[in-house]
């Protein structure tokens, strides 16, 4: 490994350090709400983990311009009449040009109709038509590099049970502070140890 | 239209249950919608499982979208088989409940008790039924979380210390659970498990897959309380309320198992994590390390709960040694002794949650002559220990005996010798309970002591009964599971 690669995989090395730190409190405990504190700096390694891998070099968040979507109508119209795909499109709302054989390229290849097969099952229905009013619109923005949503998505999902986890946790220790009159680890296992 | 959506109502009815309890309130309310929605969960499951075994896996799209791209929702021989144990042992300790609940749990708590209990079944069939793997963490932590809550409902003060512990351990076996997920995200781009397993072959050299299938090991050997990283369960299983431990020691570990039976067999494939890799030997290894060092500390103890907990670990030594002897034959034992045991334990638990309505203590020395005052539950103890050390026509000693022929079948003898050995240690400390019972004067309390109530006895005889029903009639403990093996076998070569 370079020293280029090295420094470009900067966010893994964070990722690690913060699990490493993460993790060495809770194993180093002393004091129940520090360990706590811990395990949470080693989740949130987790999801920046997550986040890291689902993110593009100079990959944008994927949402269709709104541009786009106000004209769809228009192009759509456009594209069903069949003659003037090989000329420039117009579009309405925005005044700016798209490629327009681009486009019809992108309608020609079979890769968006099979893969909306998969996702919506091969009878039309209303979905299915979506969907493929859909991939057009992915078509016409070729060029454009999304990153990828889903480890976004789960982490979403992560942080909410990471804030469970940290809300029972501290519930668990205000508990444990009634009954024991101390958070320290090692008082309480002493305070146990006595009859 | 019910039967097509089954695998899902399973699920939500429990989920949906459980916010109501809360929201209604009451315990009465809390009680018995619990233990309608467990009953129906419960038949739900056997209609699952009669409709695997006549036409095959179910699968289920959630949604109707098309899987990798939805969640589905995947019930085979292998899913329907652990589902069926787990619904059912959670129908027969909600029925066991209400009497030690009252006794154990204030009256005020009652209803955020069942609907933890709800959320924890939810999880446990949640990792079962789901074919989606970020799934199976998100249902991990539900059944967590909730058993968290559910052990740090006991009376004493070491109860919420007991899971602070569960809750610190647990998290770190989720997280690690989740790196793994997350890095074979990252190699295949899908989340669904049979995907997964398409795409992965093409990626097995790599060092990501290996980091991946560490940390899931890691993190699942947690969660099923594998020695040396067990250390959070005796306490959990000692301090949680009598019903708890109950559900948690007859279900939580076993789910985990199935889980990391699922990750090996349906997802890496055993020729990777067997052949390529030696894990077949290094889980031998701590299987047996597992079993002794279980049976060894479980003759020391003074509280019975405690004996029981260290007596579970070495049990799923019992269970990790079938899997790791990856052939049919041990695979099939370590699933038998899954339900087995889970039959077992919950019953054995359920003798203790008797004696400690009754007398009030769970320390072996507070037991002494119980006996004579209470000969039906003392009995069930004899019984049911019987199961766990393996004696004929107990259904432990089927599993131990289907552990022992696929050992010697391998050419393993000296697994076998150790199998034997660890099954005298196991009679140490059932004896040591009995010898107290039956032959010891009883002290002041116990002669005050009455026998345990019906709503209690009924359902520790049920279980009892059990085992010994699937000591002698194998065909649906032996025979489902033997089937659910060869279709993970199959599916995997």
């Amino acid at each position: 490994m370079d020293l280029e690669t090295a420094l470009g995989l900067y966010n893994y090395w964070v990722v690690i350090f913060l699990m490493m730190t993460g993790f060495y409190m809770v194993i180093a405990r002393r004091n129940l709400i520090k360990s706590v504190i811990g395990l949470n700096i080693f989740q949130t390694s987790v999801f920046l983990l997550y986040i890291t891998m689902g993110k593009i070099h100079g990959g944008t968040a994927p949402i269709v311009p709104p541009d786009v979507v106000k004209s769809h109508s228009v192009h759509h119209a456009v594209t069903e009449g069949g003659s003037s795909t090989y000329g420039p499109v117009e579009h309405e709302a925005s005044g700016y040009v798209l490629p327009g054989p681009l486009v019809a390229e992108h309608l020609q290849t079979d890769h968006a109709p099979r893969a909306i097969e998969t996702l919506v099952g091969d009878e039309a229905s209303p979905r299915q038509e979506i969907l493929l009013e859909g991939a057009r619109l992915a078509g016409e923005l070729d060029g454009i590099v999304y990153s990828n949503p889903l480890p976004s998505v789960l982490m979403l999902t992560a942080i909410v049970v990471g804030i469970a986890t940290t809300a029972l946790a501290l519930s668990l220790i205000v508990r444990i502070r009634v009954d024991y009159g101390t958070i320290d680890e090692d008082k309480i296992l002493e305070m146990d140890r006595l009859p | 239209m019910i039967s097509e959506n089954l695998p899902i109502l399973m699920i939500v009815l429990p989920l949906v249950a459980a916010p109501l309890c809360v929201v209604v309130g009451g315990r009465r309310f809390a009680y018995g919608l619990s233990l309608l929605v467990v009953g129906c969960v419960f038949a739900i499951s056997i209609a699952l499982m009669t409709e695997v075994v006549r036409s095959g896996t179910i699968r289920y799209e959630i949604g109707n979208w098309k899987p990798p791209y939805g969640i589905e929702y995947v019930v085979d021989g292998l899913s329907a088989f652990v589902m069926l144990f787990v619904s059912g042992l959670g129908a027969i300790v909600l029925v066991y409940a209400p009497r030690s609940v009252d006794a154990e749990i204030p009256h005020s708590k009652h209803y955020l008790f069942y609907a933890s209990y709800l959320l924890c079944l939810t999880g446990l069939l949640g990792i079962c039924i789901t074919g989606d793997l970020f799934n199976v963490f998100v249902f991990l932590e539900i059944s967590s979380l909730s058993s968290y809550a559910l052990i740090s409902l006991g009376g004493t003060r070491r109860a919420p210390l007991a899971a602070l512990q569960y809750l610190i351990m647990g998290t770190i076996g989720a997280t690690f659970i989740l790196i793994g997920i997350g890095l074979l995200y990252q190699m295949t781009g899908t989340l669904n498990m049979a995907d997964i397993a398409q795409r992965l072959p093409e990626g097995f050299q790599t060092r990501t897959v290996l980091v991946a299938f560490a940390f899931l090991t890691i993190g699942l050997c947690i969660k099923m309380a594998v020695f040396p990283l067990h250390t959070w369960l005796p306490g959990a299983y000692t301090y949680a309320p009598s019903v708890v431990t109950c559900f948690i020691a007859a279900t939580a570990t076993k789910v985990s198992i199935y889980a990391f039976v699922r990750v090996i067999f349906g997802i890496i494939s055993p020729q990777f994590a067997f052949v390529e890799l030696p894990l077949a030997r290094s889980l031998m290894l701590l299987a047996i390390v597992g079993i002794f060092a279980g049976s060894l500390a479980a003759i020391y103890q003074q509280n019975v709960k405690r004996l029981l907990a260290f007596s579970s670990i070495a049990q799923v030594g019992y269970m990790l040694m079938g899997i790791s002897m990856a052939n049919e034959a041990g695979l099939s034992a370590g699933l038998v002794h899954m339900f087995n045991h889970a039959i077992i334990k919950g019953g054995l638990f359920m003798v203790v949650g008797c004696f400690a309505l009754r007398i009030g203590s769970v320390e072996i020395k507070d037991w002494q002559g119980a006996g004579r005052t209470m000969p039906w539950t003392s009995f069930a103890w004899a019984i049911g220990g019987l199961g766990l050390i393996g004696v004929p026509m107990t259904a432990g000693f089927i599993s131990k005996w289907m552990l022992l022929t696929s050992a010697l079948q391998t050419g393993r003898w000296p697994v076998g010798v150790l199998l034997l050995i660890s099954s005298l240690l196991a009679v140490v400390y059932i004896w040591r309970v009995v010898e107290t019972l039956y032959f010891s004067e009883p002290s002041e309390t116990v002669k005050q002591a009455k026998e345990a109530p019906l709503g209690m006895l009924i359902p520790t005889y049920v279980l009892i009964g059990l085992s010994l029903l699937f000591g002698v009639w194998t065909a649906y403990s032996v025979g489902l599971a033997q089937q659910a093996a060869t279709v993970l076998l199959g599916a995997s070569s």
